[in-house]
């Protein structure tokens, strides 16, 4: 399951980098009004972060096989289940 | 295709269960089949425990009024007979009892892939099963098993953090044993055997697994919140703060509905088994039936909120859930039809296991179907609550379960304990228990279609008769339960030794001896055909059982 | 799918310590070879992290609900929070899971003091993480924010300079969850510490080697984790309606 071909320090530190600049990105992008979009955008930003730690700090890119992918990602389908399904009452409430 | 040629007289060579005779040898064992022993003793210690609080449910709804105890200490009764035979019986039973042994048996591995963590979850099992036990003792808890807030979190006076905490533990136990599975099967199947060739029961264990592993961890975190907030008064669900009661619902049922699926697709693996080998044909539509243990998997967790159709969720998002719970009937009706196909041209057989295979047949359709009856919106605003829901989850978890467990361990008893049980005796106890839980069940569907609440300790006289009824069908139940205790221990000593193959199945387990040796197999098989192949084995190898 | 190709024979129960000594002393007797027991603890590690992906989950499913209703309130809740030091913990845990990637990187290459040296700095990181957090929960004390008997919220939701009034008992609500996940996670930092730690030290005595490394890769994923579940709740708690 891991990466045997092993990713490069260089690979590791702008990784690092690039997740440091995305936090400061989505803290100064809070204070600028985007109305509805504030959450939108930054909710992406921390999907993209969580990618980047994923597959590149987790070794899921380059790993040996496609289960480890999938396994990843059903955590979070499942997730998104619960999340889907519960609004589907909360957002359908004509009192809530 | 042979069984292992051991006359039935050889002197037993080293097997897994005299390697080793000190308590300590058990109580720190590593060997998969001991843990599926050690599991084996402790969940029959529960079954009769939560048994002993049915007792008394139907010993009290023997008369409409309350007089054998308080309403609040029939709140007690009910809860803990529902908590333990939920959470410490039904969802560990088959795959800690018989999926612990048989897994790594039947994909020939020499044991699973964590046999520490094995370990663990058998500890994590009986430390919150005493601690349970210990919150019984002082004083129980009241607020039937599905703990609902604001009473749980607010309102009640009983031990909810400790049964709370008790139910995390198992709940732990349940992840570990699933992430077991996974990997043992993912990682440590014998040459040559693909996933095409996998038992059912390993499919279904399968899928059972992926279950525990995603829906467990929500039921963890609801307690956890139910215990900050009765502790702390961190008020999440508390709706003088803005919280809102049926969060909790989802949340709970997010896991309790999948958690039912935990319960009833290792039994229906067990049953695929049974029909293969007592009609010595291959499983009518291998594909569908492995694939149905997957997709019942994957539904069950789109339906909980059918658990809340009248407790306030919106309209549409009822409608979207009632319709998701017909779609998970599919799969089940698959193995249904495909079990009965089996059957059809078979050579069939009626050893006990065979009967609780048709006994579940039948009354797992009855179950089911009155599931798709509680799915259907109109028809649950009448029952809901009422007995009806009772006998449907008794016939699904009893009926359903129970009976899918009960034949799997006595088709598995010579595998693991070397000796055969009385058939006679079985084979009463098999129509004592249908006879008993039909006379039990099925007058509850009719006492909840009239109207008779669940939960309550009293009731309206002319509901009398039908309750006399099920408390009588509940005494010869008791009976059929037991007898298979009695003739179980019985036949560790006095009954029939069993050679390998008693049942000639086909199967990687009956390749090895009875009992197997702690490895399991003194070589890895190489595995080069396909599940089932019956047509392979000639008729006249199959033997009766040996006489006991 | 991997398939096992053992071919050791077993003459009896009793495994002999000659087939012991041809392995890995790390071999573990049911898997046929230490590839196989690699990629078995890995997959063990991933289900183990999707359980706590669903736990924590259960937490995100309650605080996008009271959100969605609340939002004002916790609005509110949000911009009483000190944004910085909720930047500076996330920054703090991005360089603690760098730390962690190239301890296994080191140890890879076998340079066991190199893979000591990033493992106690990822605990010394994880320490300030906490400490940070204390300091948090310590100015939430003061402010009365904690929930329960003492709770006592007067602010408004500042919305582009319009002063909203908000719900206390809303608000309560959110700090309710503020507590409850950043709590849940403060609790798993712990346990990482404490994996980094113990790892450290066995290490340093030399239990793993560039042959063998699996506990430390395995531990680096739920650092991994953690980080990952801080990503969210860094945002969701403290950057909502920021803009005034």
């Amino acid at each position: 399951m891991s990466n045997e071909h092993g990713t490069s320090v260089k690979t590791y530190l702008i990784i690092g980098a690039t997740l440091l600049v995305l936090t400061v990105a989505t803290t100064l992008i809070a204070f600028v009004n985007l109305g509805p979009f504030n959450p939108v955008v930054a909710l992406t930003i921390a999907t993209i972060k969580a990618l980047l730690v994923i597959l590149f700090f987790m070794h899921v890119k380059g790993a040996s096989e496609k289960l480890t992918g999938v396994v990843v990602a059903s955590g979070f389908f499942f997730l998104a289940i619960l999340l889907t399904l519960s609004l589907s009452d909360y957002l359908t409430r004509s009192w809530w | 295709m042979a069984s292992i040629g051991i006359p039935a007289n050889q002197a037993p060579k080293l097997n897994y269960l005299n390697n080793g005779h000190s308590l300590k040898s058990w109580l720190l064992t590593t060997d998969h089949k001991r843990i599926a022993l050690l599991y084996l003793i402790s969940v029959t210690v529960f079954f009769f425990l939560g048994g002993f609080f049915a007792m008394l449910i139907r010993l009290e709804l023997l008369t409409p009024q309350g007089d054998l105890m308080q309403a609040d200490t029939y709140n007690k009764v009910f809860t803990m007979h529902g908590m333990i035979m939920v959470f410490f019986f039904l969802i560990p039973v088959v795959p800690a009892v018989l999926g612990n042994f048989l897994v790594p048996l039947m994909i020939g591995a020499k044991d699973l892939a964590f046999p520490r963590i094995n370990l663990l979850s058998w500890y994590l099992y009986i430390t919150g099963g005493m601690i349970f036990l210990h919150c019984m003792l002082t004083g129980g808890v009241d607020t039937g098993w599905t703990f609902y807030t604001p009473f749980s979190t607010d309102y009640t006076n009983t031990k909810i953090v400790e049964a709370g905490l008790a139910i995390f533990l198992a709940g732990f136990s349940s992840i570990f044993t699933g992430l077991n599975f996974i990997v043992t099967i993912h990682r440590m199947r014998a040459p040559g055997l693909t996933w095409d060739r996998l038992p059912l029961f390993i499919w279904a264990n399968y899928a059972t697994s992926l279950v525990m592993i995603l829906g467990t961890p929500v039921i963890a975190i609801t307690i956890v919140l139910v215990a900050v907030e009765r502790l702390f008064h961190l008020g999440i669900f508390d709706p003088r703060l803005g919280g809102d009661p049926l969060l909790f619902q989802h949340l709970f049922w997010f896991y309790s509905h999948p958690a039912v699926y935990i319960m009833i697709l290792p039994s229906m693996g067990v049953i695929s088994e049974l029909i293969a080998c007592f009609a010595r044909k291959r499983v009518f539509g291998y594909k569908f039936v492995a694939l149905s243990s997957v997709a019942i998997a994957v539904f069950g967790f789109l339906v909980w909120a059918h658990h809340m159709f009248v407790a306030g969720i919106s309209l549409y998002a009822a409608m979207i859930f009632s319709f998701l719970s017909f779609s998970v009937g599919v799969p089940s009706a698959v193995k249904v039809f495909n079990w009965t196909a089996t059957l059809y041209k078979g050579s069939i057989s009626y050893a006990t296991p065979m009967l609780y295979a048709f006994g579940f047949i039948g009354l797992f359709t009855i179950g089911g179907l009155t599931g798709l009856m509680l799915a259907t919106i109109g028809i649950d605003v009448h029952v809901t609550d009422t007995y009806f829901v009772v006998a449907h989850f008794h016939y699904v978890m009893v009926g359903g379960v129970l009976m899918g467990y009960l034949g799997g361990l006595h088709f598995w008893w010579p595998k693991m304990t070397g000796r055969m049980y009385p058939e006679a005796w079985a084979k009463l106890s098999a129509l004592l228990v249908f006879v008993g839980f039909n006379l039990t069940f099925f007058p509850q569907f009719i006492l909840g279609y009239v109207g008779m609440p669940r939960r309550y300790w009293q009731y309206p006289p002319e509901f009398q008769a039908l309750n006399v009824l099920s408390t009588a069908g509940a005494s010869i139940l008791a009976v059929g339960y037991l007898l298979p205790m009695i003739y179980f221990v019985w036949s560790l000593r006095y009954g029939a030794i069993a050679d390998a193959n008693p049942w000639a199945a086909a199967g990687l387990e009956w390749k090895t001896t009875s009992p197997p040796p702690t490895f399991n197999f003194d070589e890895t098989p190489v595995v080069t055909w396909e599940a089932y192949n019956y047509d392979e084995i000639p008729h006249k190898e199959r033997r009766a059982p040996v006489a006991g | 799918m991997q398939d096992s190709q053992a071919t050791t024979s077993q003459a009896t129960v009793q495994v002999t310590t000659a087939e012991h000594e041809a392995h890995n002393p790390a071999l573990v007797h049911q898997f046929a070879d230490a590839e196989q027991q690699k990629n078995a603890a890995s997959l063990g590690m991933w289900l183990f992290l999707v359980t706590e992906i669903m736990f924590f989950g259960g937490m995100f499913c309650a605080y996008l609900i009271y959100r969605l209703k609340y939002f004002n309130a916790f609005a509110a809740g949000s911009q009483s929070l000190a944004i910085k030091w909720g930047a500076i913990n996330t920054a703090v845990l991005i360089v603690s899971s760098v730390t962690v990637v190239l301890a296994i990187y080191a140890i890879r290459f076998g340079r066991k003091k190199l893979t000591v040296a990033f493992l106690v700095v990822t605990v010394l990181l994880g320490f300030v993480f906490l400490g940070i957090k204390s300091i948090e929960y310590t100015d939430k004390f003061r402010e009365h924010h904690v929930p329960g008997a003492n709770f006592h919220f007067t602010e408004n939701f500042d919305d582009n300079g319009k002063q909203i009034p908000v719900n206390p008992n809303e608000v309560q609500l959110f700090f309710s969850l503020y507590f409850a996940m950043t709590g849940m996670h403060a609790l798993h930092m712990i346990i990482g510490i404490s994996l980094m730690s113990t790892l450290a030290v066995l290490t340093w005595r030399g239990h793993y080697s560039a042959e063998y490394y699996t506990p430390l890769e395995n531990a680096g994923l739920y650092w991994h984790l953690v980080d990952i579940i801080w990503i969210y709740l860094f945002p969701l708690l403290y950057l909502i309606s920021r803009h005034t």
